[in-house]
């Protein structure tokens, strides 16, 4: 009798269970169905890719022939046979070291700018985000023709102000860089808009108390603001790092748009006077889709990938000691 | 009394500088908006003025700023350019952002679905994985896929520029399910008590909430893949085949440059977006806020 109900209760239990477990089962069914997509786009177009760049950057590979293992050779023909390779990582670096700072300064003051309360905000701040709607195409096109060092309107306005021998822009090797940055500059009107959401997160009790302890404009500005604005700092400065590493279509249409026209013998991976617009990704898309030299292309990708990697790493390993979480999540 | 009348004075004057500081610095602040406003608005004024000038008026000394006859015609010149059929190239564009933006408005619906409202067993260490491919720059993928595609048979047309977009895309799955987390759990709960299925329960409850949020994914993946580069300049092989960005440039490269001509190309392959732009002003600005801070 006992071990009777000893069984039906166990076979009971064991039912249970087994429901309970179909349950978890068609759960975690259900669950990795909706999944699904980004989960094979993971293997096939991030995992995949980025076993197989590691492993083609130490191939020769040509595309119509299968892959030949060559170890290290590309990564020592990349940083000693390659003159250019050097001219287009100083000008990479040359580019992210001056249009990050310089960008995420500005956004940051136009940020504020539009942090004000003025009649028409709403327009200026429309006004302010257009240029980065426009296509990177064509926006280098105008600046092409604003820049122009002859009588294009930037350096008309330049002569009009004194300045004699105003810049060659994208027709000087000095200045064509320079010429980009400030291009970079128009078209930041996404991170001003990440800035300017940032501002309206901070609390006004914040400044009215500031107020109260006798706080100038410029005391509030540093005590308030820019801490409680370090969370958008670092989230801009890594996503400009990422960006300004991959500068390819405003360099490649300046470029283009310097030379007059035509497909000279750089065609698309031109890079300008002196190839001071010489770009990394450039020169990467030339070794890749104009030489087929697919090794030679992903040992520059996993490069540039580990040096973006390294500075992401750092920026996040440091950001303790200047990044506030904890004020910006209280509101 | 006469202590009456001075505290009088002295309040009436007290606002009066108020009243004078307030419009000072109102006009200051305009002025510096303004300001900023014209040097960010003069490319694109430009843009428009130089397109209607004859080629011989586009670089003069002193400076044109209204072109002698109006060209209107620079449009219809620039439209049907050898090498810019524009009516094709606008069609290219259109079928390649719409399928895009297509796959990726459901592919990224559903799989921000699952990591928002469903619990199963290892989402939270996917979901780390999907933080974590955001920051994974697009140079380290882009060879592999090429040959992945290569070997598929399928460089030369747009499946490698859409196909990929079916398979969600890390930023929009991370600012769509932010915001189902957002929506109050008791929406759905008795629905699952009357025995809904997760896909019923997703498309009657959950979707027609998303909207503000889809639009603006779809108006984001849409910009950025009419702005597309690079990835038509990789896959696309035939001429005919380029979308605008690639035809505009290479309209660019092709002979001695008319820069009238190319600005109105230039015009022309922005209108779209900033008509998109002008409808969907809001969501533009709410999705920057919406997926920007909490990145």
């Amino acid at each position: 009798m006992a071990t009777s109900i000893e069984l039906t209760s166990a076979g009971a239990v064991r039912a249970a269970s087994s429901r309970r477990r179909a349950r978890i089962l068609w759960r975690n069914l259900a669950g990795y169905s909706f999944i699904a997509p980004w989960l094979l786009g993971l293997l096939a177009f991030r995992a995949y890719p980025l076993v197989a760049s590691f492993y083609f950057s130490l191939t020769r590979y040509n595309v119509l022939s299968p892959p030949v293992w060559t170890g290290g050779e590309n990564y020592a023909q990349m940083v000693t046979k390659d003159p250019v390779y050097w001219k287009s990582v100083s000008n990479t670096l040359y580019y992210v070291g001056i249009s990050v700072p310089l960008g995420l300064m500005s956004s940051m003051i136009l940020a504020m700018l539009l942090n004000m309360r003025a009649s028409g905000i709403g327009i200026y701040r429309t006004i302010y985000y257009l240029p980065s709607i426009v296509p990177p195409v064509a926006g280098t096109l105008v600046w092409v023709v604003i820049m122009n060092p002859a009588d294009g309107l930037l350096n008309t306005v330049l002569r009009s102000l004194g300045v004699n021998r105003p810049p060659g822009w994208f027709q000087s090797a000095t200045w064509s860089k320079p010429g980009l940055i400030l291009l970079s500059l128009w078209g930041a009107g996404r991170s001003t808009l990440v800035f300017l959401a940032g501002l309206k997160d901070i609390p006004e009790t914040l400044y009215d108390a500031a107020k109260i302890d006798g706080a100038n404009a410029w005391g509030r500005f540093w005590l308030i603001t820019l801490p409680l604005l370090t969370p958008v700092i670092l989230f801009n400065l890594i996503m400009g790092i990422i960006g300004s590493f991959g500068v390819f279509t405003t360099a490649v249409v300046a470029g283009g748009g310097a030379s007059g026209g035509g497909q000279g013998t750089g065609g698309i991976t031109a890079g300008g006077p002196l190839d001071s617009m010489l770009m990394y990704m450039m020169l990467l898309y030339r070794h890749a889709f104009r030489y087929f030299a697919m090794g030679r292309a992903s040992a520059m990708a996993v490069t540039l990938f580990f040096v973006i990697l390294a500075l992401t790493l750092l920026l996040m390993s440091t950001s303790g000691r200047w990044v506030h979480y904890e004020a910006a999540g209280r509101r | 009394m006469s202590v009456r009348t001075g505290s009088r004075v002295s309040w009436l004057s007290e606002r009066g500088t108020r009243a004078f500081r307030g419009r000072l610095g109102t006009i200051l602040r305009q002025l510096v908006l303004g300001t900023v406003a014209v040097s960010y608005l003069i490319p694109i004024v430009w843009l428009v003025i130089t397109s209607l000038k004859p080629l011989n008026q586009v670089f003069t000394r002193p400076l044109k700023w209204i072109p002698e006859p109006i060209m209107w015609r620079n449009y219809l010149a620039a439209m049907t350019h050898e090498g810019f059929d524009f009516v094709r190239l606008l069609g290219n564009s259109v079928f390649y952002a719409t399928l895009a933006t297509l796959g990726a408005l459901i592919s990224c619906t559903l799989v921000a679905y699952g990591f928002a409202r469903m619990e199963f067993w290892g989402r939270d260490v996917w979901f780390v994985v999907l933080l974590a491919t955001m920051m994974l720059p697009g140079v380290v993928t882009l060879i592999p896929t090429y040959i992945l595609f290569r070997l598929l048979d399928m460089v030369g047309g747009y499946a490698p520029l859409i196909v990929p977009s079916w398979f969600g895309s890390a930023f929009y799955i991370f600012m769509l399910r932010q915001f189902m987390l957002t929506l109050p759990w008791e929406l759905t709960e008795s629905a699952k008590v009357d025995g809904a299925s997760e896909l019923t329960i997703f498309w009657r409850i959950i979707l027609p909430l998303l909207t503000p949020a889809l639009m603006v994914v779809v108006v984001f993946y849409w910009l950025s893949c009419w702005n597309d580069f690079m990835g038509p300049l990789i896959y696309i092989a035939d001429f005919e085949d380029y979308p605008l960005s690639v035809g505009l440039y290479s309209f660019m490269t092709k002979y001695d440059i008319e820069w009238n001509l190319l600005m109105a190309a230039a015009l022309v392959v922005t209108l779209p977006m900033a008509i998109i732009f002008f409808l969907a002003q809001r969501q533009f600005i709410e999705g920057i806020t919406l997926t920007g801070i909490k990145g």
